[in-house]
């Protein structure tokens, strides 16, 4: 057959062939659905708060919360289809952080306790803490060095 | 010496194996797509009893084996080879399910191209007189392909409106030296085809040159008209890479629009939320296993060329940023022997 198109031709017409992401529709969801995330944030915040505890602990114990909601509602195989719906609403917040975890350990369960669950579970959430950790080392090092 | 071969690429057979039964099986939301009529199994849970989504998957190819032996009425000590080929490493779907077959196995990768590569390599052993009994078989599970190829199934992600989803089943047909049709009457051998497309979440572009490729090529080495068939049907190319093909092969001089299909287009219905189609070995497997072969067998169909499609890419490949090779295979399969090519 005559290539009728070049590589570089072929890869325009290609992406002007491919339907685009709705942005807007999607935008909205994922404005919606993470405001909702965090508003229950907020409302156990508050609730700790009332509770008496101070600050560092209602901040921990919000955050753990959240984190456990994040899995259970994974194990529960609510989670994915949250968010196939709200995309970054449902990733962004804890709560995908911790889905981020839970869903290669569930997936890689049958490759055993060690080598599946163990070697997997960060298979998503992996690159997060490593560049996380390294970029606050970094930082903490530039505010040392300023403070003096 | 070579009078079989037409052209470059395609082969014309001089007694066209029989295409002597067919069975395919297939997942809950396979089920529920507008082909449910035509399969033969439907399995209502993804793990089909297993512990494991590739132990399930092996039991897809399994039981589809069973059912075509049974179907065809053939003891499995007839049969001379099993050709088959799955999505998984080192093609276990295949190798773990057949390994109590007690048949003469070879495994074949076509990625989804598969069914179209285990046909034509069978078809070429039947009609070289060195076997009468073959099963061309394969199978693709959605969940073992997504934990291979993507994400975690429960991991909560978007996928864009290009991507595809990966059909759960298992195709299989029984092709013999004799017999009253359908037939397969020719051959194209697809080459493969890189056009520099790099997105796994677009595989329709990446594999639509390589199917306009074949089918150019089919009517090129055979001269047969461009309405001569009935219906060209593609492997897995979903809405955005069936217009590509189209446009390709419009673009050739080669007009086929108005018949040119794709079983990933035809097996799930729009609001099952595949965005382009269905994909995957099972995919091309399923739909001509059930629908097209059915139709062939009760006449509302003649002449079908069948062109399962396949992007030969790995997850190892697509991390290293290289871009996606694909291929495809064309299929003539006739209800009469004695088309225009006649020897």
């Amino acid at each position: 057959m005559q290539q009728v198109m070049t590589k570089e031709e072929y890869k325009k017409y290609v992406d002007k062939k491919s339907p685009d992401s709705k942005l807007l529709l999607n935008m909205s969801r994922a404005f919606l659905v993470g405001g909702l995330i965090c508003m229950l944030g907020q409302f156990f915040m508050n609730s700790f708060k009332a509770m008496g505890f101070d600050k560092d602990v209602t901040a921990s114990l919000t955050s753990v919360t959240m984190v456990f909601l994040g899995i259970l509602f994974t194990a529960l195989n609510v989670y994915d289809d949250l968010g196939r719906f709200a995309g970054a609403g449902s990733i962004v917040p804890i709560t995908g952080f911790a889905n981020s975890i839970a869903s290669p350990a569930m997936e890689y369960k049958s490759e055993g306790f060690v080598m599946g669950i163990g070697t997997r579970m960060f298979l998503i959430a992996g690159p997060v803490l490593v560049f996380g950790i390294s970029s606050s080392i970094l930082a903490g090092i530039i505010h040392y060095l300023i403070k003096f | 010496m070579l009078e079989k071969k037409v052209g470059k690429q395609t082969t014309q057979f001089r007694n066209p194996p029989v295409i002597a039964a067919t069975a395919s099986i297939v997942g809950p939301k396979e089920g529920k797509g507008p082909l449910a009529g035509y399969f033969d199994q439907t399995v209502s849970d993804e793990f089909w009893g297993e512990k494991t989504w590739e132990k399930a998957e092996s039991k897809f190819v399994r039981e589809a084996l069973a059912k075509v032996l049974s179907k065809a009425v053939l003891a499995a000590s007839s049969l001379d080879y099993i050709i088959a080929g799955d999505l998984l490493n080192q093609c276990i779907a295949s190798s773990f399910g057949l390994r109590e077959s007690n048949t003469p196995f070879f495994g074949v990768y076509g990625a989804c191209s598969t069914m179209g590569e285990s046909i034509s390599l069978g078809a070429m052993l039947i009609d070289g007189g060195f076997a009468a009994n073959i099963v061309c078989m394969t199978s693709s599970h959605f969940c073992s392909a997504e934990k291979q190829f993507r994400y975690p199934l429960e991991l909560g992600s978007q996928r864009p409106p290009t991507a595809q989803w990966t059909v759960t089943g298992a195709g299989s047909a029984l092709l013999t030296s004799e017999g009253t049709g359908p037939y397969v009457t020719r051959i194209t051998t697809g080459k493969i085809v890189d056009m520099g497309i790099k997105d796994q979440n677009n595989m329709g572009a990446a594999m639509a040159p390589a199917a306009a490729d074949t089918i150019y090529a089919h009517f090129e080495d055979t001269g047969l008209a461009q309405d001569y068939y009935d219906m060209i049907v593609t492997g897995d190319l979903g809405s955005v890479g069936r217009e590509i093909a189209d446009d390709l092969l419009s673009s050739n001089g080669v007009r086929v629009g108005s018949i040119l299909n794709d079983c990933g287009l035809m097996i799930f219905d729009k609001k099952q939320d595949v965005h382009s189609g269905g994909s995957g070995c099972g995919c091309s497997a399923t739909v001509f296993a059930g629908f097209l072969y059915d139709s062939l067998k009760k006449g509302k169909l003649k002449r079908v060329l069948f062109v399962p499609t396949g992007a030969l890419l790995s997850p190892s490949s697509v991390q290293q940023g290289e871009t996606i090779p694909c291929i495809a295979h064309a299929i003539a399969i006739e209800n009469v022997i004695g088309g225009s090519l006649a020897p």
